[in-house]
C-alpha cells in the first residue's frame, strides 16, 4: 500500500503514542530531557510496514517458479522435437514420474544418509582445519608470506585432480573421499577468515586498546565477532567446493557397501536409464539448494543484526 | 570556583612532552596540568597534535621526551565515531567494558541499566547500534566509557560528525553528566565555540609542531549556552589568536 504523505505518517505516528519513545513516561519532568527525548524521537522516524509475511514470500518465490517453469518448457519443447530419442531424452514428465517413485523408497534415502555424512564430516573438518590455519596465518606474517599464496592456489584447483593421487594414498575408501573434500572446502574457509581478520575497522581495534583487550580477550570479544560475516561468506563458498569435490568423488570413487547418491547415479548411467540419471541430478541440484538457502538465512539474519541491510 | 581548582589534585600532569614521528615533531614541551573535575578543552587548527596529545595520555602511544604522570590512574576515550560494535545490542556495547573487568552477570546488568538512565536510553538497551541516530549512538559510547570507571575521560572531538541542533544539546547532556558524575574531562575540539561552552579552561594549541600557545580560563556562569554573548565574545577573542596562529603558516 503505498504511503501518500510519508511526513503526515510520521507525525501520526509519533502523536499515536510509541510506548518504547521515553517522552510518553515522564512528561514534563523538565524541558532538558524533554528536548532530549523529543530530538531521539524526531531522529528516529516512523517504523515502516514491510507488510504481511505471506505477501512478502510470493514476492521472493513468484520469479524462481517462473523460472523453473521456463526450462521445463524449453525442455518440453526439446523433447517435442525429437532432437534426441525419447529413451536418450525422456520427458519431464516421465522424469518426475520416476522422481516420485524413487524418493519414496527407503533405499533412496539411505543413499542420501550415506552422501550427506560424508558431506557434513568433509565440511565440518575443513572448516576445522581452515578456521585453525586462516587464524595462524592472519597471526604470524612469515607465515603469510609462505603460504599466504598458496591457499588462494589451491583455492582455485580443481578438486578432480586429487583424485588419482587420493586413490593412491588412501585407496578406494571413505578417506580418500574425504581427503577430497577437506582439500577442496578448507582453502575456502582459511581465506574467508583471513580477510575477515584482514578487514576489522581500525576504529574497533582502537577501542578494543582503549577498553584494555588483551590476547585472548581481543579475539574473544573483538575479531571473532568482527570478523564473522566474511567467515560466513568463506563457510559458504567452502561448502559449494565441498559439495563438488564430493560429487566428483561419488563418481570416482567407489567405495564398495555405500550405495551413495553418486554411486545410485553411476548404475543408472550403467543401464542407460537417463531418466533416472536426470532424477539424481535434480536431487543433486536440490540438496545444493536447500543448503545455500540455510547459508543465505545465516548471512541475512547477521546482516540484518548489523544494520547492513534495511 | 577557581579558588576551589587549586586545591584539588592534579591528574594529568605533562611537563615538557614531546612526540616526534620519525623527523616530524608532533608535539614540542608541552606542559599541562588538569585537576580533579575540571574539564579542559584542547583547542587548534589541523596539525596541532591535539589527537596525537590525547593517545599519549590514553597511553596508546609512547611519548618520545619529557614527563607524563596520570599517577596510574585509568583513562577511556571516546572518538569522532561512537564505533559502537554491531553484534552487541545496546545494552551489550555498554556492558563490555565491564565484562572485560570480569563483573558477575546481574551486577552487570544493573550497572548498564544505570548508565543508559544517565545518557537518558533506558528505553534503549535492546535495539541494535544502527537503529539508533547519530546523536544517540554517541550518548552510547558515552556510557560505555563511563562504565570504565576511569578517572580521567578523554574526548576526542566526539561532536564533530552530528548536527548543529544535536550537538547543543548533548553540549547541556555532557555538562550535566560531568557535574553529576564528578568526572575530569579532556576535551579536544576544533570548534572554538564548544570550547568555551565546555571547557573550563581552553588551551590554545599551535600548529606544526603543537605547542600551548595560550590557556585561558573561562569564568562564565553555567549552565551556559553557545549563542550567549558571554561565549560569543570569548570565542572571537578566540579565534582572532588562533587565526593569526594559522596566518603564520601562510609563506
Amino acid at each position: 500500500m503505498p504511503i501518500k504523505y510519508p511526513s503526515a505518517r510520521a507525525g501520526l505516528d509519533g502523536a499515536s503514542g510509541d510506548t518504547t519513545a521515553p517522552v510518553a513516561d515522564k512528561p514534563g519532568v523538565n524541558p532538558e530531557s524533554a528536548e532530549v527525548a523529543g530530538l531521539d524521537a524526531l531522529e528516529l522516524g516512523p517504523r515502516r510496514d514491510k507488510g504481511a509475511l505471506g505477501k512478502r514470500v510470493w514476492r521472493s518465490a513468484w520469479p524462481k517458479f517462473l523460472a523453473i517453469a521456463i526450462v521445463l518448457l524449453i525442455w518440453q519443447i526439446a523433447v517435442w522435437s525429437e532432437w534426441k530419442p525419447i529413451y536418450v531424452l525422456p520427458s519431464p514428465a516421465t522424469v518426475f514420474t520416476d522422481l516420485g517413485n524413487v524418493i519414496t523408497t527407503g533405499d533412496f534415502w539411505d543413499g542420501v544418509r550415506v552422501t550427506m555424512t560424508r558431506a557434513f564430516t568433509g565440511f565440518l573438518l575443513a572448516v576445522v582445519i581452515g578456521t585453525v590455519i586462516g587464524a595462524l596465518v592472519s597471526q604470524f606474517a612469515p607465515l603469510r608470506a609462505a603460504i599466504g599464496s598458496l591457499i588462494t592456489g589451491l583455492q582455485t584447483m580443481p578438486s578432480i585432480m586429487w583424485f588419482p593421487l587420493a586413490i593412491l594414498l588412501f585407496q578406494l575408501s571413505e578417506s580418500a573421499i574425504l581427503f577430497v573434500v577437506v582439500l577442496g572446502a578448507a582453502p575456502s574457509v582459511a581465506n574467508g577468515l583471513i580477510s575477515g581478520i584482514d578487514y576489522v575497522p581500525r576504529t574497533w581495534l582502537r577501542v578494543g586498546q582503549v577498553l584494555g583487550m588483551r590476547g585472548f580477550a581481543k579475539y574473544r570479544h573483538l575479531i571473532l565477532p568482527a570478523s564473522l560475516p566474511s567467515f560466513i561468506s568463506g563457510l559458504k563458498q567452502g561448502w559449494a567446493f565441498s559439495w563438488r569435490s564430493l560429487m566428483a568423488g561419488e563418481l570416482l570413487v567407489i567405495v564398495p557397501g555405500a550405495l551413495s547418491i553418486g554411486v545410485r547415479m553411476q548404475q543408472a548411467r550403467d543401464l542407460s536409464d537417463s531418466s533416472l540419471v536426470i532424477c539424481y541430478i535434480i536431487v543433486v541440484l536440490v540438496i545444493g539448494i536447500l543448503i545455500d538457502v540455510l547459508f543465505n538465512a545465516a548471512d541475512n539474519q547477521l546482516r540484518k543484526r548489523w544494520g547492513l541491510l534495511s | 570556583m577557581s579558588l576551589l581548582d587549586q586545591k584539588t589534585e592534579a591528574v594529568v600532569r605533562l611537563e615538557s612532552v614531546s612526540k616526534s614521528y620519525g623527523d616530524l615533531l608532533a608535539l614540542d614541551r608541552v606542559s599541562l596540568t588538569v585537576r580533579q573535575g575540571e574539564f579542559v578543552c584542547l583547542l587548534g587548527a589541523s596539525g596541532c597534535g591535539k589527537s596525537t596529545l590525547l593517545s599519549l595520555v590514553a597511553g596508546l602511544d609512547g611519548i618520545t621526551g619529557g614527563t607524563l604522570d596520570i599517577g596510574g590512574r585509568k583513562v577511556s576515550l571516546m572518538f569522532q565515531e561512537a564505533a559502537l560494535f554491531p553484534w552487541l545490542s545496546v545494552r551489550g556495547n555498554v556492558e563490555l567494558p565491564l565484562r572485560l573487568q570480569g563483573v558477575s552477570r546481574p551486577e552487570r546488568r544493573k550497572r548498564a541499566e544505570e548508565l543508559l538512565d544517565i545518557v537518558r536510553l533506558r528505553d534503549f538497551g535492546d535495539k541494535r547500534p544502527h537503529e539508533l541516530s547519530g546523536g544517540m549512538r554517541q550518548r552510547v559510547a558515552l556510557a560505555r566509557a563511563l562504565a570504565q570507571d576511569a578517572d580521567i575521560l578523554l574526548m576526542d572531538e566526539p561532536f564533530g560528525a552530528l548536527d548543529a541542533m544535536t550537538r547543543d544539546i548533548l553540549h547541556d547532556e555532557l555538562e550535566r553528566i560531568w557535574r553529576e558524575q564528578d568526572l575530569t574531562v579532556l576535551f579536544v575540539t576544533h570548534n572554538v565555540r564548544e570550547a568555551v561552552r565546555l571547557g573550563d579552561r581552553v588551551i590554545l594549541l599551535s600548529s606544526r609542531p603543537g605547542r600551548v600557545i595560550e590557556d585561558y580560563p573561562i569564568a562564565h556562569e553555567r549552565p551556559r549556552r553557545i549563542d550567549s554573548p558571554e561565549v560569543s565574545g570569548q570565542a572571537a577573542e578566540i579565534t582572532d589568536r588562533l587565526r593569526a596562529e594559522v596566518a603564520r603558516h601562510a609563506h
